[in-house]
This record gives C-alpha cells, structure tokens and sequence, in this order.
C-alpha cells in the first residue's frame, strides 16, 4: 500500500492494466524471497514451485477463464460447481461404463464446462440478468446435480486413465539433491504444460485478436463499445462461453490431480479463482486485466498458503482467514489506486 | 373493466409469491393431502406442541423471512446482494456459545444471561455488517465480492472464536427460542418473526429509512443532489441485515443447542436471495416491497418441505431450487418480458387482420383478453 501512495504522482501516465500488475509481480517476487530466507528449506528447492502448480494447475485455468469474465464486466461463480460435476461424471462414466475411453471423458468434461458456458452467456448478455444470479443458480445446479449424478465419492480404477494420472514430466536441470544425497529430478504433472499452454494462448488472444481487445473495450465501457461497431452481447456471451469451456477443462485437470470423483471437491474454489484474479490485478468493474498477472495471482495465493502451513499454522481455519485477508487488502489497495487515479486526472 | 381489475390484481407485487403458494398447496394436495394435517403432539419434555409440515413451514420459514428483511435494505440499497450471511450466522453464534460457556465446552451452569450473549451476538452481527458495509459503501466495492471475503473467512473466524471446540449450552432454557416455550403449542420462532416485523413495519412507518433506500437504489447521484447521504443509508442498510443475521443465529443455535461451523446456516444466502427475488424486488436495486420478500420466505420453505416429501436428499436440493431461481429471474427480466410483449403485440396485430378478414370479433377480444392475461402473468 505505501508503494501505491509514493507513485501517486505517477498514476496518470501508467495504464491501470500495467500498474496493478506491477503491483502484483512485486508483491509476489517479494513474498517467495522472504518465504525462501525465513523459511528456507523447502521454499529453497524448485520442486516446492513445481509441486505449487501441479497442485493449482486446475486453479489456474480457472482463474484465466475468471479473468476473462471479469475483464468483459461479467462475473462468474459458478465454476468451482462446475469442476465438481465435471470430476463426478467423468469418474462415473470410466468405471460404471463398459469400455470407457479417456479420450470420450475428456470430452465429457469439456462438453460440460460448454453447456454451463453457453446457457450462462445466453441468460447473461441476450437476456440482461445479473450474472451473479445467474451464475449463483449455475452453482447450486451443479453441485446439486453431482450428487444427483452419484452420491458417494469413489477413486476411479479405470487403468487407463491412472496411467494418465501418474504421468509426469521431468524438467531438466531442476532436480535437487536429497538428504542421502541422490539426484532427484524436478517433475510436474500434465495439468501444469495444459495450464501454462492456455496463459500462453489466452494472453495472446487478449493481446492481439480482435475479440481479446474487444473484452477490454465492453468491460472498459459499454456503451462506448457500441459505438466503436462492437457488438457487446456476443462479446459477453463469448466471455461467458470461454469461461465455462475453461471451467470444463480445469475440471479435467483436477480429476486427473485427485483421480477420484466427490460432490465435496474443489468446495471454495471459485472463490479462491476470483481472489487470484483480483490479485492478479483484474478490476471487477471490468476492462482492466492482465492474464500474466492472474497466473502470479494463483502463485502468490498458493505461496501464502504454503507459507502458513510450514509456518506451524496447521489448522484448516488459518487458510481461510488468510486468503480473505489477502483479498480484502487487495481490494483495498484497488480502491484506494482508483481514487488517486480519478483525482489525479480531474487535477 | 374486468380487464383492468385482473391488470390491478396481477400488478401487485403480493401476486406472484401468492400463486406460487397456491401452486405448491395445489401440488401437495393431489400428490399427498396429508401435508396438510397440524396434529398436537407431546414432545420430549412433556409439552404440548403442534407437528406437521405446515408447522415446519411457519417454524423454519420464520428465520428465512428475519433474513429477508435485513436482505432487502440490502439489496434495495446497494443494487447488490450480501452473500456472507450465513457465514456471519456462525460467526455471531459462535460468539454467542462462547459468551454461554465460557472457555469450558461442557459447563455445568450458563457463565452469563442469555440476554447479555443475545446483545454481544448482535454486536458482533452489526460489526459483520458494518465490516461489509464499510467496504461497499465507503470504498464503492461491489456488494457481493465485499462480502466474498467474510464468506469465506467467516466460519473459520467461527471456529477460532471458540478454539474450533463445540460447546453445549446446559440451560434448557436456552432451547426455548428456536423450539417451544412451555405451554405454548405454537413454535417461538413464529413470535421472533413478528417481533420483527413489527419492529421494521413501525421503522419504515415512522422514520424516512424506506424513503431513503429507495432513493438512492434508484439513483444514487440524485439522492445525494437531494441531501441524502447515500454512503450512509447503504452503510445502515448492511447493519440492519447483521442485525437481522444476530437474530437468525440465535434461533439457529437454540435449536440443536450447540454448533457446527461447516454445516450451521449453510446456502442460507440462496434462500434469502431467493425470498428477495421471489417477492418481485428488482435484484438491480431500487423499489422494494418488504412483505413480498416475508411472504416470498415462506414460499421457499415451502418449496423446500415439497421437495423433501418428495425424498429429495439436502445435497441435490439445490439443483432443484436453482431451476426455481433461473425461471424466476429468466421472467422477471425486463427484457424478457419485453421480448414477450413485442411477441403478443405481433400475435394481435395478426389476429386483428385475420379477424377482418374472417369472423365475428366477439372470439377474437376473448383471445386478446386471454393473451394480456398470459404477459402480465409473466
């Protein structure tokens, strides 16, 4: 926050996008420096990093696909339901169908994150219902329907598929020694390429394609966008289907991290999407965003977690807490840089 | 003239929650008339009390429509909903058990009134409030993402109020609020409930509070040119609602006596947004309609006792009432019941074509009749 108020006179000259993100990158660099020289150990090797994002690959692309929304001036709540529904039918069908087949799975859960997508935005832009309510209704509709699809949680069996869960890739060079002194090489899990792969694809698409700047302009305002030829629901209804589709698939990545399917999983997990976005230094009244800073928003969240738990605060309460704190003192900031900047071009 | 009296009942706001009602009553009494039976019962200590599921409907309907009142200040003010009230629910229960018992979780005797932990419950419910508040009117965050951070942070802050132990309150007495009082077959709840409403009737009667509201939901930047001061009537307008949440705990504690930070009050926040809605007031702020919402309270608790005779577990319920919530926003929407309207416009404009062309008119205004019927209903 102090750093906020000494580049005061600075505010007008950097884009809002630019400035909250280099909020956030700072914040983040020095956060894992402190963590690394207070708490050492673990935090030293790079597998903690790996392991961070293997465990929040699905965190992540659900965080871009909440970026996006929240870009375009939408939100989106329904996500973590989403990821609970997609894990649940994806578990049913490979071990209760004869002759499941990952690949059909696979679409099983993108078709899913689609459907949601689609009947969000359509509801959302073509109708004008707040898309709280209505993405608050996607939510209970999936959880509810996850139990409704099987009661009980179960891991799945199918051999397949657990061959495609234990599947890592080993990044060269990144490996450490262990305590008898054998080279163990760095790995991650499949759901981080997939995950680094959408930042990848996602902020180019942000950056240079005409749909991506036409996020920025109907969530920067609406009814400029309108004038400048876009046509502003199809825009909200693309943002909404891109997120769902996103929501699909990072469900697919958490079933291929837990490698079971329970109405309780990823409880909160739009939550902890929407903090990260924030964090990230996304605006929720729109148009302002950057997809690289929500990946540092998912870090920055994931090491404050890891912190807290190696700092001896075990107990389940103390995560909760925190993220609500982290994000209040980022909406915080938000707020305060929003005013300065308001004030300082009426000046 | 019996248009315009079918225009006058279906306009009113009271309309849509009362036919929903009437729509459940109908669907219980061909399915299962036995709903409708009230019998008097002895209950574990020895009292006389009434059972039935229209008595569960009034006892847990009650809660839902103390929540509702605070919720449609809320959403009447700030254009926005409060998210965070069942997390606060645990919160100021937690406060209130803590207050009870001590730091022992087994005590043999109440360590303070029941009074004195009432008050504190709703000290801590109105600093919720406040907290929410603060953020969405002073720092111009938006309602439901201010109150995402005490929704998730809200039952762990529960749990740590009381070292994450369950205490158990021992005064049977304690029971009385959210069960029955001696010698009364009729649910406390129910008496909390109009307590209440009394209470928010005789306030918006007697001071400018719905005024005021309403003016600025409407337009903020015309209330304040008129000497409101939006910042504050939205600020008031979230501690109302934890007031409200205080009140809410302490039936919800009463009743089991001890707490559960996971599951006590959990989706409350749907059914309260749900109660709004369900009474006819625009989720986008603005006009507001107080008993709508108390009426639209029990109209939930009502879908919800339906479906549970219809031995729909408590997990998948919420698909079912998130069904509700989509076709009740889906026709509420002014576009589409904009939409609908162009729609019969065009149907009548034909008709009328038709009519000159083909037979007498009499048929065709009771078709017309019939399909202005069908828009308002909408």
């Amino acid at each position: 926050m102090d750093k906020s108020k000494m580049k005061g006179g600075l505010f007008s000259k950097v884009s809002d996008t630019n400035l909250l993100f280099s909020i956030t990158v700072t914040i983040f660099i020095l956060m894992y420096a402190s963590a690394v020289i207070f708490q050492g150990g673990g935090f030293r090797k790079p597998q903690t990093l790996f392991n961070i994002l293997s465990s929040n690959a699905a965190l992540i692309i659900t965080a871009l696909g909440l970026s996006i929304v929240m870009i375009s001036g939408g939100i989106d709540i329904s996500v973590g339901g989403v990821v609970a529904l997609v894990t649940m039918s994806c578990a049913v069908y490979l071990d209760y169908c004869p002759g499941a087949n990952i690949w059909v799975s696979m679409l099983i859960a993108v078709g899913i994150g689609l459907a949601f997508g689609i009947v969000q935005g359509f509801l959302v832009a073509y109708f004008d219902i707040q898309p709280f309510i209505v993405t608050l209704a996607g939510m209970f509709f999936a959880r509810g329907m996850t139990t409704i699809v099987h009661t009980k949680p179960f891991n799945v069996e199918n051999e397949a598929f657990r061959k495609l869960k234990d599947t890592r890739i080993v990044i060269p060079g990144a490996g450490s020694y262990n305590k008898h002194n054998i080279y163990q090489p760095a790995k991650i899990e499949i759901g981080v390429v997939v995950a680094l792969v959408l930042v990848v694809v996602l902020f180019l698409v942000l950056r240079y394609t005409k749909l991506g700047r036409s996020f920025y302009a109907v969530g920067g305002n609406k009814q400029s966008a309108l004038m400048l030829g876009i046509n502003v629901r199809r825009t909200k209804f693309l943002s909404h289907v891109i997120c769902g589709l996103l929501a699909g698939i990072a469900g697919y990545v958490y079933f291929l991290n837990v490698g079971s399917g329970s109405a309780a999983h990823a409880t909160g997990m739009e939550m902890n999407a929407i903090a990260s976005s924030i964090i990230g230094g996304t605006l929720l009244t729109g148009g302002v965003g950057n997809i690289v800073g929500t990946l540092f928003g998912v870090l920055s969240l994931c090491t404050i977690q890891n912190m807290v738990a190696s700092a001896g605060l075990g107990d389940a309460w103390w995560t909760g807490i925190t993220i609500a704190a982290m994000l209040c003192i980022f909406l915080l900031i938000q707020s305060i840089v929003i005013r300065q900047k308001k004030r300082a071009l009426r000046v | 003239m019996n248009k315009s009296l079918i225009k006058k009942i279906t306009s009113n706001q009271l309309f849509i929650p009362i036919m929903a009602l009437l729509l459940l009553a109908v669907i219980n009494l061909i399915v299962d008339p036995g709903f409708f039976k009230v019998t008097l019962r002895t209950n574990n200590d020895g009292n006389p009390v009434l059972s039935g599921s229209l008595i569960t409907i009034l006892d847990y309907g009650s809660e839902l429509a103390i929540l509702a009142i605070g919720m449609t200040l809320v959403t009447a003010a700030s254009g926005g909903q409060d998210i965070s009230v069942g997390a606060t629910i645990a919160i100021a229960g937690s406060a209130m058990l803590r207050v009870l018992c001590g730091t022992n979780p087994r005590p043999d005797a109440i360590q303070a009134p029941i009074i004195v932990a009432f008050l504190v419950a709703c000290l801590v419910g109105m600093l919720c409030g406040a907290f929410n508040g603060a953020l969405v009117s002073i720092f111009k965050i938006q309602p439901m993402i201010a109150t995402l951070i005490l929704f998730t942070a809200g039952r762990p802050i529960a749990a740590w109020i009381n070292f994450n132990r369950l205490p158990i309150v021992p005064d049977p007495k304690f029971k009385y609020f959210g069960g029955f009082i001696p010698g009364i077959p009729i649910p406390t709840t129910v008496f909390i409930m109009l307590l209440c409403v009394l209470v928010i009737a005789l306030v918006l009667k007697f001071t400018n509070l719905g005024l005021y509201t309403q003016a600025v939901g409407i337009n903020e930047k015309s209330a304040r040119l008129n000497g409101i001061n939006p910042t504050f009537v939205k600020f008031l307008a979230f501690v109302i609602l934890g007031l409200c949440v205080a009140v809410a705990a302490l039936i919800k504690v009463s009743r089991i006596a001890t707490i559960n930070y996971n599951v006590i009050a959990k989706d409350i926040e749907m059914d309260a947004i749900l109660a709004v809605a369900l009474g006819g007031n625009a989720l986008s702020g603005g006009k507001f309609n107080m008993w709508a919402s108390v009426l639209g309270a029990y109209v939930i608790q009502a879908l919800t006792t339906t479906l549970y005779k219809f031995h729909i577990s408590s997990d998948a319920l919420a698909a079912y009432k998130a069904v509700v919530v989509i076709l009740l926003v889906f026709f509420s929407a002014p576009k589409v019941r904009e939409y609908v309207g162009d729609f019969f416009k065009k149907m009548k404009a034909k008709k009328k074509t038709a009519q000159l062309v083909a037979v007498g008119d009499s048929a065709a205004e009771v078709i017309s009749g019939e399909n202005e019927e069908v828009e308002e209903d909408n």
